[in-house]
């Protein structure tokens, strides 16, 4: 595709932009470049109360481990608490609550962006007040019940469990989606005998993988980053990386093992940089090419 | 669409939040009405490793025979609702004809737990709301402004903030802004008080609290932005050029208005999300200095004398106060919407 | 990865990881199902671990430990049969099982299976066994001997002896030589029942649920708190564990009250500064107000066993609880894990300052049912006396509101 004509940019305005871009890039990502840098050093020197530079010079590092890095964390993690069993069911839960939430939701979603009727606003604006509901009591209220029906525990509950948390806010961003994509499309299919699920399927879902993929990395975050829920109705051998890097912090009475967790946090980032890099394409040309059909 | 055909289609959605949103928020409504039975307590001596104390115990055969027949506890209506750590009444009577004037009157309405939460609570929401979505719109016009090439990095290290958990995100944060943390210690030299810590003053508290809100949420504006102006229809902005229009006009009277179903879509679910806040108060140990709503159910959940009652009243309030604050965004949707039916 | 490295870090985790191995073939178990919740830190999982080693095809083992134990353990021992067969369960964290009924006596399962049980193990409330104790705990007295020498001051046994010595330390150049665990919540809400009843105080009118906070002996807990702040960091609304911790080890600190059970990670010398551990030592906490005890509360772990489970389970959970807990779970890396109060328990010096505060004769927590609700309200009304925002009187009245209103809806009050 060619450069659009709207997009060129006389100097000052560009360079103003990108300025502004870098200042937020450095603010994004300091943080996590420190904890990057960090987590190849111990736990005296990354949190240190005496000098915060000891996390860049690493003292104790070279006292403790005799070099200036040390993969002590990572070993600790991965190796003797085997994290990659928290990371599989992580990627377990993540990969069915995203397919899960995005069936459900985009069926919904194409229903309330295409039905004319009062109702569906006012089974968004319910769904909108399901959402309002604070999640820690929520699950508190799921304990008992999933207890005695012998549900609690499974991955498949946590799974429906979060699915349905996130259902207010797919059916939201993908009715909004669906609003964009005119009318005319999957009507004049239906005029061509097509029936309504037919219509959907045939024309649809080819134009709306944009809005499924931006609304499924959302579905992605929530169950990736989820603690709330996972922590309270996985057991043990179920557990999710989250959950798991939270019994590294240790209790009020014993010490953790700090840097387990900050190790574990940044080898969980490396993988979603390569999906992040492989869907902003899809983001970009799919919306383009919706657009240009519009 | 046919209401049969429109049934089928929304039933999986629907059927999971009928079980497992809607059923709870039932029962919650139903636990904030009634609360635990009158408990029969009784003297007893207890031993232990260190020795034997008097201690009291409940008499659980006794406080089961009053519980029967009535298995969902006393009924207590509003009673929940009104008492001294949520609404308050009478307290704010009685302060309010002790107090000599408003601003003495404020203070001390301040210091009843469900109002001074409410106070920063609202503040929070006030802040972080608009500024992360301009922040995220300002974002999303950059990132649209630089090569394609360099667009998919960008977008990755934009979402930063959203992708590491807040449970070690906000850990680190907390140890790099203390008073000898690397923030804290460039924040003290470029105030020039070798004394300054964030932690130890209130106001400063808070507006740590309300940049890290900024910061965290600033990414997900950004990417519904910017997904959001790839859909910019190409050949109005290019009629609108011909015609004269300045990239300012362009942006105020194309791009802005293309959007604005989207800001919709974010004042929504930010200013609910800011409401619940609570995740940062207790990464950052600001416990001392603010309290949220959320804060205050999830203590009263994880106290060992467990307030069930009490954390489902304030769910209620929490979801009411929601209702509210959207209620301006949601009349203009139904407005909108009535156009569009 | 070298090879020391992996030595390194897999002594610290022996404790955690080599248990499993160590199978006690034969705890006279016949059949039954056992399910253990718990806290998670390295004493509870050696316990598990050894009742792990009962397992066998007719008896299954299985564990939940967690951080989040108190609020699965009552929900899951609702459910009827039980989800747990038993909770590890801490001084506070027993009384909401056995006030719900939750947990059952064990005088018929000690009787049949358990009289090797020491006799000062077993917790008795009202002459029923309700749990069995296997480790102790209390906050108490961390000093550096040599800063404490080059100020000229004895170990302090007393408040005031403290307060003394770190304003003599504080004049020779440390600015906060003093730290403790003053978060809001929690915390702050252990600190004053720990100087509260080391002041001699009571928080109820005895065999009630009426709160007897607002008294002279409050106010002087408060004025000792605020006291001690002078010497802390202008932080310390923020200090956990962690954080007192990170502080004391990067010597930013001379005096510290702070859990016996992290003297291991803090005498180690792993991760501080040099000279910090080896001059480190743990002592009973300080006395207060001129009483003769320690101003701590004294802590136990213990296991019970679930009310919602067949005999035959019970039966199966005691005997693996009881091998989890015998005396031959002490090896020489279980040993400084915790202050075990089983026999054959060697005390090391890290364990000195709960050994010396329970022979002190420190008070134990308080176990009334409605402690929880007074700890909660403590916890989140201390913060803005300390603070300066009010007075003494004023945080005491805003303490006892907050402890009545949770009460009240408990049905503990009218």
């Amino acid at each position: 595709m060619a450069a659009r004509i709207a997009d060129r940019r006389p100097f000052p305005l560009q360079a103003l932009l990108v300025g502004l871009l870098i200042l937020w890039l450095v603010i994004a990502a300091f943080p996590f470049l420190w904890t990057l840098w960090g987590s190849f050093k111990v736990e005296g020197d990354f949190f240190s109360k005496a000098d915060w530079s000891n996390a860049l010079t690493g003292p104790l590092t070279q006292v403790e481990t005799g070099g200036s890095f040390t993969g002590q964390g990572y070993e600790g993690a991965w190796v003797l608490n085997e994290f990659w069993r928290a990371a599989l069911n992580t990627l377990i839960v993540v990969v069915s609550v995203v397919t899960i939430s995005l069936t459900f939701g985009t069926l919904g979603g194409y229903a309330l962006a295409r039905s004319g009727y009062r109702y569906v606003f006012w089974i968004l604006i319910v769904a909108l007040v399901f959402r309002a509901m604070p999640h820690v009591t929520l699950v508190s209220g799921y304990l008992l019940p999933f207890y005695q029906w012998n549900l609690w525990g499974h991955l498949p509950t946590a799974i429906i469990v979060l699915v349905a948390i996130n259902q207010p806010f797919t059916l939201w961003m993908l009715t909004s989606f669906f609003q964009n994509i005119p009318k005319d499309l999957d009507e004049s299919a239906m005029v061509d005998g097509c029936s309504r699920f037919q219509a959907f399927r045939l024309v649809i879902i080819p134009v709306m993988w944009p809005g499924v993929i931006t609304t499924g990395l959302f579905s992605f975050l929530l169950a990736y980053n989820d603690f709330a829920v996972t922590a309270m109705l996985l057991n043990q051998e179920n557990q999710t990386m989250i959950p798991k890097i939270a019994s590294f912090l240790g209790t009020t009475q014993t010490k953790g093992n700090v840097m387990f967790a900050v190790s574990a946090v940044v080898s969980a980032t490396a993988p979603l940089f390569v999906l992040v890099m492989f869907f902003q394409r899809q983001i970009v040309s799919g919306l383009t090419a919706g657009a240009v059909k519009g | 669409m046919k209401h049969k055909t429109f049934l089928w289609f929304i039933l999986p959605s629907a059927t999971a939040m009928l079980l497992f949103i809607a059923l709870p928020i039932v029962s919650v409504l139903i636990q904030s009405v009634y609360a635990p039975h009158e408990q029969v307590i009784r003297e007893v001596e207890s031993c232990n490793v260190f020795g034997c104390t008097k201690s009291t115990i409940i008499d659980v055969e006794a406080t089961r025979a009053l519980s029967e027949g009535a298995p969902m506890g006393r009924f207590v209506g509003a009673g929940i609702f009104t008492d001294r750590s949520h609404l308050a009444t009478d307290e704010i009577a009685e302060i309010w004809s002790a107090s000599p004037g408003v601003g003495a009157f404020l203070s001390r309405v301040m210091n009843l737990p469900f109002y001074g939460a409410l106070a920063f609570t609202l503040t929070y929401t006030a802040f972080v709301t608009p500024l992360s979505i301009l922040l995220g719109f300002a974002i999303a016009l950059s990132v649209n402004a630089i090569p394609r090439l360099l667009r998919g990095p960008a977008i990755f290290f934009s979402l930063l903030p959203m992708i590491v958990t807040p449970l070690v995100g906000a850990l680190i944060l907390f140890w790099m802004v203390d008073a000898r943390g690397i923030l804290g210690a460039v924040l003290q030299s470029m105030s020039g008080d070798p004394d300054l810590s964030i932690k130890a003053s209130t106001p400063l508290m808070w507006i740590m609290l309300i940049v890290y809100g900024v910061w965290a949420s600033a990414p997900f504006a950004f990417v519904v932005y910017y997904a959001g102006l790839q859909t910019v229809p190409q050949d109005t902005l290019e009629s609108a050029m011909i015609d004269g229009a300045t990239r300012w006009q362009r942006l105020r009277f194309v791009i802005i208005p293309h959007l604005l179903p989207l800001t919709t879509f974010l004042l929504l679910i930010k200013i609910m999300d800011n409401f619940r806040v609570f995740e940062p108060i207790v990464s950052f140990n600001a416990g001392a200095h603010a309290k949220s709503l959320s804060y205050f159910i999830y203590s009263d959940l994880s106290s060992t004398n467990q307030l069930l009652s009490s954390a489902a009243a304030t769910s209620v309030l929490t979801i009411l106060g929601i209702v509210v604050l959207l209620s301006p965004v949601i009349i203009r949707t139904w407005k909108s919407f009535g156009r569009t039916a | 990865m070298t090879k020391s490295i992996r030595g390194l870090a897999l002594s610290a985790l022996l404790g955690t990881t080599m248990f499993a191995g160590a199978a006690y073939a034969d705890c006279g178990i016949s059949a039954g199902k056992v399910s253990i919740i718990g806290n998670d830190f390295p004493a509870i999982h050696t316990v598990v671990n050894a009742a792990a080693g009962c397992a066998t095809g007719a008896v299954e083992v299985k564990s939940n430990l967690t951080a989040d134990h108190q609020k699965l353990n009552a929900p899951g021992m609702t459910a009827n049969p039980a989800e747990y067969t038993s909770a590890v369960v801490a001084s506070s964290s027993i009384v909401p099982l056995m006030s719900a009924g939750l947990i059952r006596p064990l005088d018929e399962l000690i009787a049949a299976h358990g009289a090797d049980i020491p006799k000062s193990q077993l917790i008795t409330i009202d002459g029923k066994v309700m749990a069995v104790a296997f480790m102790a705990n209390a906050q108490h007295l961390f000093y550096r001997k040599d800063l404490l020498e080059a100020a000229g001051v004895a170990a302090p046994a007393t408040y005031d002896e403290l307060l003394a010595a770190a304003e003599k330390i504080r004049a020779g150049g440390m600015a906060t030589p003093f730290c403790s665990t003053y978060k809001a919540g929690w915390n702050l809400g252990e600190e004053f029942v720990n100087t509260y009843l080391g002041l001699g105080g009571d928080f109820f009118k005895p065999g009630t649920a009426e709160p007897a906070i607002n008294n002279e002996n409050g106010v002087a807990a408060l004025e000792l708190m605020k006291a001690l702040t002078g010497y802390m960091s202008p932080d310390y609304l923020t200090f956990d564990s962690n954080i007192a911790t990170a502080e004391y080890e990067a010597g930013n600190c001379a005096l510290m009250t702070l859990w016996g059970s992290r003297a291991g990670a803090l005498m180690d010398g792993k991760d501080s500064a040099p000279g910090v551990a080896e001059n480190t030592v743990a002592a009973a906490a300080p006395s207060a107000g001129g009483n003769s005890f320690p101003a701590t509360t004294l802590w136990w772990d213990g296991w019970t066993v679930a009310t919602n489970i067949s005999d035959e389970d019970a039966v199966a959970t005691f005997l693996a609880m009881k091998a989890g807990t015998a005396p031959s779970i002490l090896t020489a890396d279980t040993m400084g894990q915790a202050v075990w109060l089983l026999d054959g328990y060697t005390p090391s010096p890290e364990a000195q300052g709960i050994s010396a505060s329970i022979a002190g004769g420190a008070r134990p927590y308080p176990m009334e049912p409605y402690m929880g609700a007074m700890h909660t309200a403590l916890g989140d009304n201390i913060a803005d006396f300390l603070a300066g925002k009010e007075d003494a009187a004023q945080a005491l009245a805003d303490i006892e509101a907050a402890y009545v209103t949770a009460a009240k809806e408990s049905g503990f009050l009218q």
